[in-house]
């Protein structure tokens, strides 16, 4: 499997009033053919601003993609024209965002907002696009489809809603998928539909997905691989197993430790991770996570630690080896 | 919309006979008689709601809005016939004036927001909101029909002679409607949806023409009906700059006259222009918003 989009120190900044917001500071990854890659986090780590800036859509201002690279069929997409970079988007790589019930447009039929897409993309006449767009809202399982595709959004359920999403995100055949908390918003039985749909089609059209989330649950159930990402930094990434098995950033030990568990003993509590992420405006020097870390030593206040090979595919950024205590 | 009529006819019909002074007051003391004689003729020696009650029962049965009390032999029903469709004339121009200019300068302010473009555009809205036509008019006036000799001073009939009524009067509407239209962009283009289509690839103007306009146009779209009955029914100041013969004088004189009857059918036509223009206003929400359709 080769690798299809290629991240490399990815540099976003948002400037505002109170100062320049370091959202992602120069981040690296790679995504292969067929991959299923999770990114996970809490909210505001840059895990959105992150994809957002493959996509090339943050907005701008006050956002700015500073620095880095995405290397995508060989072509840098930060370095695309406007009108190149619109080839890409939604054609070779598409995205579901996290809110299906603001994502759609309330004044457009779904036939309308499904079929824009592929006239344009795939150069289908008005009948072509819009059989191809019941095939599709068939293929994600909406009932009456023939009947349904000319509704409008408000007439859908939110997750009739994101399956319309998923389906127009799939319309031109994308190579990656990104989608940015599609579960988020939904509840956790409609959760769990949704992502068997999405291992279904994953299955029959074979795309990349980059999925974000802060649901370690989800990430278990459907990534191959998995990035932690902290403050704009990737601070661990490993295979879905390894993470779970054995992880090893005090981050990312501290995020499982917070999951509640079936086959935990009833009155043991949930271990929280104490302290609030750092000021993205203003951060400290050293590891993002040193002043929340039980693991610091003094070179994680002086010094950012970088990725490091600790197994096969596993990276770490941390001083303290957690498995042996201090390195 | 009927409660609402009958609702504004008692209080203008109370207030119209409740302000002191009456029709046939003259700055000569008339004899007793004779302003007996007049009022008997007229009716007015009768109890008020006797008059209300004849008044709205001869609307209601004959579309008939009496007689002019002041102008002797003419009827509210002749002066409606022959100023109204000037005031309307001047009224939908001026709101097309209005649309034309306002929604251009509203989008490309939104779309160059904090350049100079929408500081142009705002500019431009803050002059016609703050300059008063009775200063735009004679300004028009100076500028292209005196200086630059492109339209006539006065008058009306010609399409020549419409164009600077019809910008004096739509340029202080179309800087509403231009920050209105701004304001809601704004807050469009920052809408989930507008990513979305831009995720899709789509072009900026098949984004802003397809997506978003329809979207920006509701808040506009409620202010255009008291607009439209503003703008329609007839304006005084513009209509006297330009010797315009409209319906706008009769606001102002049949008041100062006591010309009840006239003051009634101009205060009734307002109102039912006003009604009729949220109606419709109403009918194009549906149109817009599958949302209120639906419901």
């Amino acid at each position: 499997m080769g690798t299809i989009l290629e991240v490399k120190g990815l540099k976003t900044q948002f400037f505002t009033q109170d100062g320049i917001v370091n959202a992602v500071n120069g981040i690296s990854y790679t995504v292969d053919e067929g991959e299923t890659l999770g990114i996970v986090g809490e909210s505001g780590c840059g895990k959105s601003v992150s994809v957002l800036s493959v996509m090339r859509l943050i907005p701008q201002p006050p956002g700015k993609i500073v620095g880095g690279q995405v290397i995508f069929e060989g072509r840098d997409l930060l370095k695309l024209s406007e009108d190149e970079m619109r080839q890409v988007r939604g054609n070779k790589i598409s995205m579901v965002f996290q809110d299906p019930m603001t994502s759609l447009n309330p004044v457009l039929t779904i036939a309308r907002q499904m079929t824009e897409g592929m006239e344009l993309h795939l150069g289908l006449d008005h009948q072509q696009a819009r059989k191809r767009a019941i095939e599709l809202l068939e293929m994600v399982n909406i009932p009456q489809a023939k009947d349904r595709i000319d509704d409008y959004p408000h007439q859908f359920s939110g997750g009739m809603r994101q399956r319309v999403m998923i389906a127009m995100g799939l319309s031109c055949n994308p190579q990656v998928l990104i989608a940015d908390e599609p579960t988020t918003a939904l509840d956790v039985t409609i959760q769990a539909q949704i992502l068997d749909l999405v291992r279904d089609l994953k299955q029959k059209i074979g795309m990349a997905i980059i999925w974000i989330t802060h649901d370690l649950g989800i990430v278990a159930g459907l990534a191959d691989r998995v990035l932690v990402m902290y403050a704009g930094y990737i601070i661990e990434s490993a295979p879905v197993k390894e993470i779970y098995g054995d992880p090893r950033h005090p981050y990312t030990l501290g995020l499982l430790g917070s999951i509640p568990r079936l086959d935990a003993e009833r009155k043991k509590k949930l271990t929280p991770i104490e302290g609030l992420p750092p000021d993205l405006i203003d951060p400290p020097p050293g590891c993002p996570f040193a002043p929340r870390c039980r693991f610091a030593i003094d070179q994680c206040l002086a010094e950012n630690p970088t990725l490091q090979p600790v197994a096969l595919n596993h990276h770490v950024a941390c001083w303290v080896d957690t498995k042996r205590g201090v390195a | 919309m009927i409660p609402v009529l009958i609702f504004i006819s008692i209080v203008t019909f109370g207030l119209a006979h409740g302000v002191p002074g009456g029709p046939f007051d003259t700055e000569k003391k008339r004899p007793p008689e004779i302003r007996a004689n007049l009022e008997k003729y007229y009716g007015l020696d009768k109890p008020i709601y006797i008059q209300y009650l004849n008044y709205m029962g001869n609307i209601i049965t004959k579309f008939d809005f009496g007689p002019s009390l002041v102008q002797r032999g003419r009827t509210v029903n002749e002066i409606f016939a022959a100023h109204l469709p000037v005031s309307a004339q001047l009224g939908i121009l001026a709101l097309l004036v209005a649309l034309l200019i306002g929604i251009p300068l509203g989008i490309v302010a939104a779309l160059k927001q904090n350049t100079f473009w929408d500081y142009l555009g705002m500019g431009i809205a803050v002059f016609g909101v703050s300059v008063p036509n009775i200063v735009l008019g004679p300004l028009l006036i100076w500028i292209f029909a005196l200086a630059l000799g492109w339209f006539p001073v006065a008058g009306w009939g010609k399409p020549s002679q419409m164009v600077l009524p019809s910008i004096a009067l739509g340029l202080g509407s179309s800087a509403i409607i231009g920050r209105l239209t701004r304001a809601s962009m704004l807050q469009v283009i920052r809408e989930d949806y507008i990513r979305t289509a831009r995720a899709k690839g789509l072009t900026e103007r098949v984004i802003m023409v397809r997506h978003a306009l329809k979207n920006a146009f509701i808040p506009v779209a409620t202010v255009l009906g008291p607009m439209f009955a503003a703008l329609t029914t007839g304006t005084f100041v513009v209509e006297q700059i330009f010797a315009i013969p409209g319906m706008g004088k009769y606001f102002i004189t049949s008041v100062t006259n006591r010309d009840y009857a006239v003051v009634m059918g101009t205060t009734l036509l307002y109102a039912v222009f006003l009604v009729i223009a949220n109606l419709a206003v109403d009918i194009t929400y549906a149109f817009l918003d599958p949302r209120i359709r639906y419901t």
